[in-house]
């Protein structure tokens, strides 16, 4: 075994490999930047500026970082059993669908009582939409891509359904009631106009609940062990029907938290699209995380200061669009690490001028 | 009116069977694209991404030549580049095939908004182009019921007819065709045998580009004249699944197709034929998109997959 491959498998890898995606896709922004006529270095400083540069851009990052982490763990957390779930923005509606059935109801309710009820009425909505795709999956191998977004548009149209039906209320905008008072979650921090909500605790709590799942218990072990080879865990005596329900079901439970927690401290209602693209945006963030829950709290601070720092980005002329590109940019080379590996370890033998040779990093596993 | 003379006066109206044949386009091209794709055994769950720039870009272009010709072809072109930056990575470097068509919609979805301002000066939709001109045929339009479904008709209905037809020829006529087919079902042994295995793999998946950007470009250039954000609101998806459908072949997709096609123009008949208050348009909505979850589920592992598809291949 050659020091080249022990790099390979290395921890640092997997943390050399999403940063390195992260710098490419920034510098692939750049020229893009540049071709239509603006200074990157400026739309990039703006950036900076409006996700870090005041109490008010810190607070609206924590308050955009709290969902994200919670819609990037259910992604990683799916990952991590070999689930691909891109239905997240789907569970996290239906989360806040069911938070928001549940929380109108409790105005007589204290909040001791109130807020766990939300909170597990949310989860359990985003559990369900997400069990369903498992149970397809499980009982007829429908992949679970196509039925997840299915399930994003028909949440979709739900909750357009309820706003503009059963739960209208006002003109405007179609949107539902408030939740009662005793079901909305108090601030964590309020400084002036800007407040840090407390379900970005709730949020870090459920990022180590799950890396205890997933490093000390039986079912994350389980869950592992069908998502790197289902059919050895299966010879094992593992279930894996009943493990691609279970993940879903936990994967849908986080997202449906981020729906329930959106709507309990920050629009304290339902409107059509509250979610923004909460969920896909957790793909970027699982895969920069490596599904490493640990990871994903990093990786959703990252994607969240690029969401805040947009706005402030959109209005020196660069369209805020970008930070999509450079999100999908990030996938491609998670997507494709060998090519980052491969450059990786051509850096390291040029340092180390042992050969002229390069060596086919795309070879080895 | 209510709801069984709503329906009943929709499937007696030729409007109706006009109405599926136009909304089967789009998901026709994306759906058969995504056979050129996966026979080969490459997934492409990227036809969403790609319809979407196809779109913006025939758009565009046509917008600033003013022949929606041009925007047509360049929009192929666009489809295609796309479609390359996928094969590349999945024939050349073992890509995760699923991550890496998720990171082209996102591109295809960024990418358009950002250049939409730059070019349009707006957000959310472009301004109003040329369309794609219709086809006459007189000939036809003097039958009854027949002429008015297809005496006047876009376009975008007789390429895919050529699409269908030639497709088909392609895929199961030709030796091109069998060499396709082969390496999606063994590359090793197509290896072994001297057929190219990149090579017929880069093919199908910068197929699949191009036809996806004309299934696009039906939605953009052939039936509205417009590009909106939303575009193709999840048509990519429900052409991967009349793919699935329709058995990776491209006849079954053609009638797959026309299945959620009509699914659509109950929906678009429902709504013009009867007040319906919003609420009841907006569960409407979901019609195409539960009988896709439904044939997924019902009919998955009754057709069948290419046996490599998805599996990058690397020689020993």
């Amino acid at each position: 075994m050659t020091s080249s491959s022990k790099l390979m498998k290395s921890r640092w890898m997997s943390f050399l490999v999403p940063f390195l995606a992260v710098v490419v896709s920034l510098l692939i922004a750049a020229i893009i930047i540049l071709a239509i006529g603006q200074n990157p270095l400026k739309a990039y400083g703006a950036m900076i500026k409006g996700a870090v540069g005041s109490r008010l851009s810190w607070a609206d990052n924590i308050t955009k970082m709290t969902s994200l982490l919670l819609t990037g763990l259910a992604v990683g957390f799916g990952f991590r059993a070999g689930v691909f779930n891109i239905g997240a923005e789907g569970q996290m509606a239906m989360g806040g669908i069911m938070a928001v059935a549940v929380g109108l109801n409790l105005g007589n309710v204290p909040s001791a009582v109130a807020i766990p009820l939300t909170i597990v009425a949310g989860m359990a909505g985003g559990a369900f939409w997400a069990s369903i795709a498992g149970w397809l999956k499980a009982k007829t191998g429908a992949h679970e891509v196509i039925s997840t977004i299915m399930l994003n548009w028909i949440a979709y149209h739900i909750t357009n359904y309820l706003v503009a039906g059963p739960f209208a209320v006002g003109a405007g905008v179609p949107k539902s009631p408030e939740i009662a008072q005793s079901a909305q979650l108090p601030a964590l921090l309020t400084v002036q106009a800007s407040t840090i909500p407390s379900s970005i605790l709730i949020a870090i709590v459920a990022a180590i609940a799950i890396y205890i799942i997933l490093e000390k218990t039986t079912t994350g072990y389980e869950v592992k062990a069908v998502g790197f080879n289902p059919y050895a865990a299966e010879y094992g005596g593992i279930s894996i029907s009943k493990n691609i329900v279970l993940t879903m079901a936990i994967s849908g439970a986080l997202a449906g938290l981020a729906g329930a927690l959106e709507v309990m401290s920050v629009h304290h209602r339902i409107f059509g699209a509250f979610t923004s693209d909460r969920g896909f945006d957790g793909i970027t963030i699982a895969l920069i995380g490596q599904n490493n829950p640990i990871g994903i709290i990093f990786a959703a601070f990252l994607i969240s200061s690029l969401r805040s720092g947009s706005n402030a980005m959109q209005t020196i002329g660069v369209p805020d669009d970008i930070i999509v590109v450079i999100q999908g940019i990030i996938i491609y080379f998670v997507a494709a690490d060998r090519i980052i590996r491969t450059w990786i370890m051509k850096a390291t033998q040029l340092g180390k001028k042992k050969s002229p040779k390069t060596i086919q990093g795309g070879e080895e596993e | 009116m209510n709801w069984f003379e709503a329906i009943f006066t929709a499937f007696a109206s030729p409007l109706f069977y006009k109405l599926t044949i136009l909304s089967a386009l789009p998901l026709i091209f994306a759906g058969i694209g995504g056979v050129y794709s996966e026979i080969t055994g490459v997934t492409n769950i990227a036809l969403e991404g790609i319809m979407k720039l196809g779109a913006f870009i025939g758009v565009a272009v046509t917008f600033l030549t003013g022949n929606p010709w041009i925007g047509l072809i360049l929009g192929m072109i666009g489809g295609l580049i796309l479609a390359f930056f996928h094969a590349y990575v999945s024939i050349e470097w073992a890509a995760n095939q699923i991550v890496s068509a998720t990171a082209l919609i996102l591109i295809a979805q960024g990418f358009t908004g950002f250049l939409m301002k730059p070019i349009f000066g707006q957000e959310g939709q472009t301004d109003f182009v040329a369309k794609i001109p219709t086809v006459k045929i007189e000939a036809i339009q003097n039958i009854p019921f027949i002429g008015e479904i297809f005496g006047e008709i876009s376009s975008f209905f007789y390429i895919a007819i050529i699409v269908i037809i030639g497709s088909w020829f392609l895929l199961y006529k030709t030796p091109l065709g069998l060499r396709m087919r082969s390496v999606g079902e063994n590359p090793r042994a197509a290896d072994t045998l001297g057929v190219n295995v990149k090579a017929i793999r880069y093919f199908g998946v910068l197929m699949s580009g191009v036809l996806a950007a004309l299934g696009g470009m039906y939605l953009a250039l052939g039936d509205i004249g417009q590009f909106q954000e939303q575009m193709p609101a999840g048509k990519g998806f429900i052409a991967l699944a009349a793919m699935i459908l329709g058995n990776w072949n491209p006849i079954g997709t053609m009638w797959a197709a026309l299945l959620f096609g009509a699914a659509e123009a109950m929906n678009i008949q429902l709504q013009t034929l009867m007040v319906l208050p919003s609420e009841i348009k907006a569960l409407l909505n979901l019609l195409p998109f539960v009988l896709t979850i439904i044939v997924v589920g019902g009919f998955v592992g009754r057709t069948r997959a290419p046996a490599a598809d998805g599996v990058p291949y690397e020689k020993e």
